[in-house]
């Protein structure tokens, strides 16, 4: 069942408006065969760089095929930079760039021709082409590599040459389908780090779509969580982190039954994670000076105390378990 | 983007016309293409008999040369549409054998590697790349079969003089109809089967058999049922039987059988090859049935239903 439009723009009311939607889901549903596979998706995306996160089937590559014309919506559409999908899929491909996950290339090519050829198929001359490709290879640290063929690229070139073929042209939106996927942990520093200088050129916007909350986390300002074709998430990681999302986590010695009354009574939020394990949310007004208070009334130790911010993960399980729109 | 400054920048600069960038694909498979010292060779072995073809039609109008030759210009084959017609189906020969040689992994290796998506996420639409992709072979065709085809009747019409031309004229249109929609076919079959086969040998395997076989086919009906309605599944003698129709040489009968009864009588039987509209229609159908496939066959990624 697809999440009410209403419940849908409440997820994305409290995102700031100042820049242009990159892309705006008007009710975009998919379905294959009698599968249903986004149900009726609603939002405006304005992140600099949206991670697209969710399990398994989620539809978030589905998403991606979908918006780069692949595949026909079977209800409403979507657009990017105002351009709409089903109408205007040319242009919307004259602005964008994909790095897809599978392995992908044209055989018997070096990565210079192949990427050469790609820039061209983008509308580049010729000239121009050949000129950006070297220069898109030597971006992504391919530059001695250049003239090898392709098939004896090892994986982590593979993805560095997908990579250097999505922005030979230069595109305003990157789609990029789980590119660290197969890569030692050098090589996805290397490709995490090429992502975020993109993203901060201010050249390109980025979405990026991966099973890995980390490179999410450390690339994208803004989220975007699918659970079985519908939004679940969709938030600014930074403003989530900051807004009354502050936990402390509390390791306790002696009897905790009064002292967690007493929390309560403050009007924080609570759980027991544990033996003596305490995690809590501070309200506005409460400090960190009050919990001692209360302790050394209740005649409790407190052993540890440590600040925990919401992480990405946190979000993603909320997501998961509380369903849609819940946080 | 210079390379020194190794930062990300967008392109600002001025873009190909649309219309033109089909012609990208065949540009940069030709590089691969001749590439093969092989395939090059044979390629200019296939310019030998139109070579044979200007010198023939030289030789009827230069007196020196007959001379030398010690050779009558009435010995020599007429320049007429038999003339044309045989080296139109020659080249046509010549032509079958490289599409059988760069046709196969046309599409096949780019579904292989998943190259599709890469072409069809940019401005870039279905139809332009299965265009872009049979024009490998229509272009590479076109240089063997009616281009110099042409060349050779402006060449005869030169030396013969305008009357000639005038009165052939129907000829040219003859020699590029014949070669284009034979080249078109096989471009055309060797691109679907390309989509369908994804292994080069197989898939040139497939392309001869889906020329020989239905031909085998075709003469086994033609002598079981003594008619000539085998020729409609015979791709072969459909290209013969529209080749033959547009030179205007085509027969309709082509034959008859004398077959004795038990009783003793004797019937004829007057083999008539089907009529030269069926021809087009039949051929006009495996266009269409290969156009359906390629439709179905060049996707981004198959859906799974």
């Amino acid at each position: 069942m697809a999440l009410p439009a209403t419940a849908q723009q409440e997820l994305i009311k409290d995102l700031p408006l100042t820049d242009p939607a990159v892309i705006d889901l008007l009710g975009l549903s998919v379905t294959f065969g009698a599968r249903p596979i986004l149900k009726g998706l609603r939002g405006d995306l304005r992140g600099k760089a949206i991670g697209l996160l969710g399990p398994n089937g989620a539809g978030k590559t589905t998403l991606i095929h979908t918006l780069l014309g692949f595949y026909e919506p079977s209800a409403g559409t979507a657009q990017i930079f105002g351009h709409d999908i089903v109408d205007q899929a040319k242009q919307i491909r004259a602005l964008v760039g994909y790095m897809p996950e599978r392995d992908a290339f044209i055989a018997k090519m070096s990565a210079v021709h192949f990427v050469r050829l790609m820039g061209e198929l983008s509308g580049l001359p010729p000239e121009a082409a050949l000129e950006r490709a070297h220069e898109a290879l030597f971006y992504v640290g391919l530059g001695e590599a250049r003239y090898r063929k392709l098939e004896t690229y090892s994986l982590g070139m593979k993805q560095l040459a997908k990579l250097a073929q999505a922005i030979v042209h230069g595109p305003k939106l990157l789609f990029l389908d789980e590119p660290t996927n197969g890569l030692d942990p050098p090589a996805r520093l290397r490709m995490i780090k090429l992502i975020r200088e993109i993203r901060d050129s201010g050249e390109a916007h980025i979405v990026l779509s991966s099973h890995l909350l980390l490179d999410v986390e450390e690339c994208c300002d803004e989220i975007l969580i699918l659970r079985e074709g519908q939004i679940a998430v969709y938030c600014n990681l930074e403003e989530e982190r900051k807004s009354n999302r502050k936990f402390l986590m509390l390791e306790t010695r002696g009897d905790q039954t009064k002292f967690v009354q007493a929390i309560k009574e403050l009007g924080c939020e609570y759980a027991i994670t544990g033996d003596h394990r305490l995690k809590i949310v501070l309200q506005g007004g409460v400090e960190v000076r009050d919990l001692y208070q209360l302790a050394a009334r209740e005649r409790v130790q407190l052993r540890r105390l440590s600040y925990k911010r919401d992480s990405l993960e946190d979000i993603f399980l909320k997501a998961m378990e509380n369903g849609y729109g819940g946080l | 983007m210079a390379v020194y400054e190794q930062t990300y920048k967008r392109y600002a600069g001025p873009l190909t016309p649309e219309w033109s960038r089909f012609l990208i694909i065949p540009r940069h498979a030709y590089r691969g293409v001749f590439k093969s010292k092989l395939f090059t060779a044979f390629f200019v072995l296939c310019f030998v008999p139109l070579l044979i073809e200007a010198i023939l039609i030289y030789l009827h109008h230069n007196v020196n040369a007959l001379g030398i030759m010690k050779t009558q210009v009435q010995e020599l084959i007429p320049i007429d549409a038999t003339f044309f017609q045989f080296f139109v189906n020659l080249q046509g020969a010549f032509a079958f054998v490289v599409a059988l040689l760069v046709g196969p992994p046309i599409v096949s290796q780019d579904l292989r590697n998943n190259a599709l998506p890469l072409y069809l996420c940019r401005p870039f639409s279905r139809t332009e790349y299965v265009v872009g992709k049979m024009s490998v072979l229509l272009i590479l065709l076109s240089t063997i079969t009616w281009i110099p085809q042409l060349l050779l009747f402006l060449l005869q019409s030169y030396l013969e003089g305008f009357t000639w031309f005038r009165t052939n004229l129907w000829l040219a249109s003859a020699i590029v109809i014949g070669s284009v929609v034979w080249i078109l076919l096989l471009a055309l079959i060797s691109q679907t089967v390309s989509a369908l086969v994804k292994w080069r040998v197989v898939a040139s395997g497939a392309i001869l058999g889906l020329f020989l076989i239905p031909s085998v086919f075709g003469e086994f009906i033609n002598v079981v049922f003594l008619t000539r309605v085998g020729n409609l599944v015979s791709i072969g003698a459909l290209m013969k039987n529209i080749s033959s129709g547009l030179f205007g040489t085509f027969v309709q009968t082509t034959g008859t059988f004398r077959i004795e009864s038990f009783d003793g009588t004797v019937r004829e039987i007057i083999l008539s090859e089907p009529p030269l509209w069926s021809s087009w229609t039949v051929l006009f159908g495996i266009c269409v049935v290969c156009l359906a496939i390629l439709s179905r066959k060049v996707k981004a990624y198959e859906v799974v239903k």
